[in-house]
């Protein structure tokens, strides 16, 4: 069980973690960027499947099979979504191969 | 511990750090692809493994498993379809969506833990509570207001919806969501009634907030959002004692964090001011000033003879250009410019679009070369000596007001100066205020001259010219 201060201390370096690695985005990437940190959190799935195999009667099911199905779409919506936009960018190294940049 | 049990936190615990790496790589062109890809099969990973997970019954027969996996294939193969087919210009509302399906799983899971501990679950101690109780509110929020934001930008809901007392009912709303939430976190026997109350009143919270903030104000809404389903995530990561949901939620969270005070930081808009008040209705119309001088309208072939014999031509897109479609036939006429041995240059304000980025993307979309793709600071010193700048679709993003009226609504937001160039064209729908509805001082002189029509068949037009040069 992650507790008391230790999980105060995974929170802030998380917390850290991420305002650092945003911070030297260039601002070319930020939908994408947006798009993939959505993606990210599209981990609730992994959350959603063990609350739903706990479930017990009608009600907790539902709620869980309503947590799990949307879960999943966060989950491949954001990848997709992403995917679309960043292979956008991925042409572009062909077709500078004489001039290198 | 079963070494399941620890095989499966392992997993978990790269799920984390390859998310994190996945993300770094995402903050240069060249690895960003890889990023995602990388992230997409950690995700895969440890979804795969949670199968093994203890709470999950892995037996075909099993009632939970069997709905699960439905689940799993319904929502997957909605996002899917929907993602595959929606077009590049609507984006930021289907980012709003996935967005807003994460904070409803994160609230759904709290609902279920809330649910099993009224009907006399054994509680896990007061913190859990109360952490699933925040994730419950958040991730609620973050549902039913991106559902807002996504009705909004889709155009379902056009008018941006505001109630006589509108801040005192939502301060009303928040009290009570507290209230309840406290009554919840803190009881021993928690009463499903309560749970029931708490939640549809934080659900209407959501909605309530995001009704009154106008189209304009949704990149940072979204952004915001998206920070908030992190957070909400990170939380119910805690109750469930996740690593991979703790450390992925909270990045997430501060992250959007970030992004979301850049964005505001671009309007030169406070957060707390574009969720607490609408454009325009804190008296900046009252401030308006006569406009001196008068639009001028030009043609298309007069237009395309201007930029066809300069050297240099900076093209500014804005919203327009996303609505009218017009980023391929853009290119095209960028490439006819180039091919005349004339500089082309992209610029992007920051906030132009409806996201960060948004403008970027289209033009990518469309095959434009990203070194020629600026930013504000970077092609704001290069307009005095273009001789051209082209303005398809955008307004307050160029309004020079921002520089000179104090009291503009928009003065001090930092602007791409467009009016420093020797010739400006401005390609626009018709003679109307902007978005926001303010006077734009830079259709009215004297080096501006008026291109009227839809943003894809003005371009065509002046590829037309050019051509006939």
């Amino acid at each position: 069980m992650i507790e008391g201060l230790p999980a105060l201390y995974i929170f802030m370096l998380s917390a850290f973690t991420g305002y650092e690695v945003i911070s030297r985005v260039p601002v070319i990437l930020h939908t994408p960027l947006m798009s993939g940190s959505n993606f990210v959190h599209g981990i609730v799935l992994v959350g959603a499947m063990i609350v739903m195999g706990g479930a017990e009667g009608t009600l907790q099911l539902t709620i869980g099979f309503i947590a799990v199905a949307m879960a999943a779409g966060n989950a491949v919506g954001g990848y997709v979504a992403t995917v679309r936009m960043l292979e956008m960018f991925q042409t572009k190294p062909k077709k500078e191969e004489g001039a290198s940049s | 511990m079963s070494f399941i049990g620890f095989v499966i936190d392992a997993v978990y615990f790269l799920t984390a750090a390859v998310f994190i790496i996945g993300l770094k790589q995402m903050s240069s062109p060249v690895t960003a692809h890889r990023g995602i890809v990388w992230a997409g099969i950690a995700m895969v990973v440890a979804s795969l493994a949670t199968f093994g997970a203890p709470q999950v019954t892995l037996d075909i027969g099993n009632i939970n498993l069997q709905l699960m996996l439905v689940a799993i294939i319904v929502g997957s193969s909605v996002a899917y379809i929907s993602a595959k087919r929606v077009a590049m210009t609507d984006m930021p509302q289907m980012i709003a969506m996935y967005n807003g399906m994460g904070g409803g799983a994160a609230a759904a899971i709290a609902a279920v833990e809330l649910v099993k501990l009224s009907a006399g679950g054994e509680s896990h101690g007061l913190t859990i509570q109360v952490l699933a109780v925040l994730g419950a509110v958040i991730g609620a929020i973050s549902f039913s207001g991106s559902a807002v934001a996504f009705a909004k930008l889709q155009g379902i809901m056009k008018k941006t919806l505001r109630l006589p007392l509108h801040q005192v009912i939502n301060i009303g709303l928040f009290i009570a969501v507290c209230v309840f939430g406290y009554l919840v976190a803190t009881s021993h026997s928690v009463s499903f009634e309560h749970v029931i109350i708490f939640f549809v009143l934080a659900l209407i919270l959501g909605v309530m907030v995001t009704l009154p903030i106008g189209g304009a104000d949704m990149p940072v809404v979204i952004s915001l959002f998206n920070a908030l389903t992190g957070l909400a995530v990170a939380f119910e990561g805690f109750v469930l004692n996740n690593a991979a949901m703790i450390i992925a939620g909270t990045v997430v969270g501060s992250s959007g964090t970030l992004l979301t005070q850049l964005m505001a930081k671009a309007m030169n808009r406070p957060i707390s001011n574009v969720l607490f008040s609408s454009f325009g209705s804190d008296g900046g119309a009252a401030a308006e000033e006569e406009v001196e001088g008068s639009m001028k309208e030009i043609q298309a072939n007069d237009a395309a003879i201007m930029m066809a014999y300069g050297q240099k031509v900076i093209i500014v897109p804005g919203y327009g250009m996303a609505v009218a479609q017009a980023q391929h036939k853009l290119k095209e006429m960028g490439d006819l410019l180039e091919a005349r041995g004339i500089d082309v240059k992209y610029a992007i304000h920051p906030v132009a679009g409806r996201m960060p980025g948004h403008m970027n993307v289209l033009l990518a979309e469309a095959g434009v070369d990203y070194d020629n793709i600026l930013d504000l600071e970077e092609i704001n010193p290069e307009f005095p000596t273009a001789d051209v700048a082209l303005v398809i679709g955008a307004n307050d993003v160029v309004n020079p007001v921002a520089r000179s009226n104090p009291d503009s609504p928009i003065y001090g937001m930092p602007i791409l100066d467009a009016d420093h160039a020797q010739n400006v064209i401005v390609i626009k729908r018709g003679k109307g205020a902007g978005f926001s509805g303010i006077e734009n001082h830079l259709f009215y002189a004297d080096n501006t001259q008026m291109l009227y029509g839809d943003g894809k068949k003005a371009v065509a037009d002046l590829i037309t010219g050019i051509k006939q040069l």
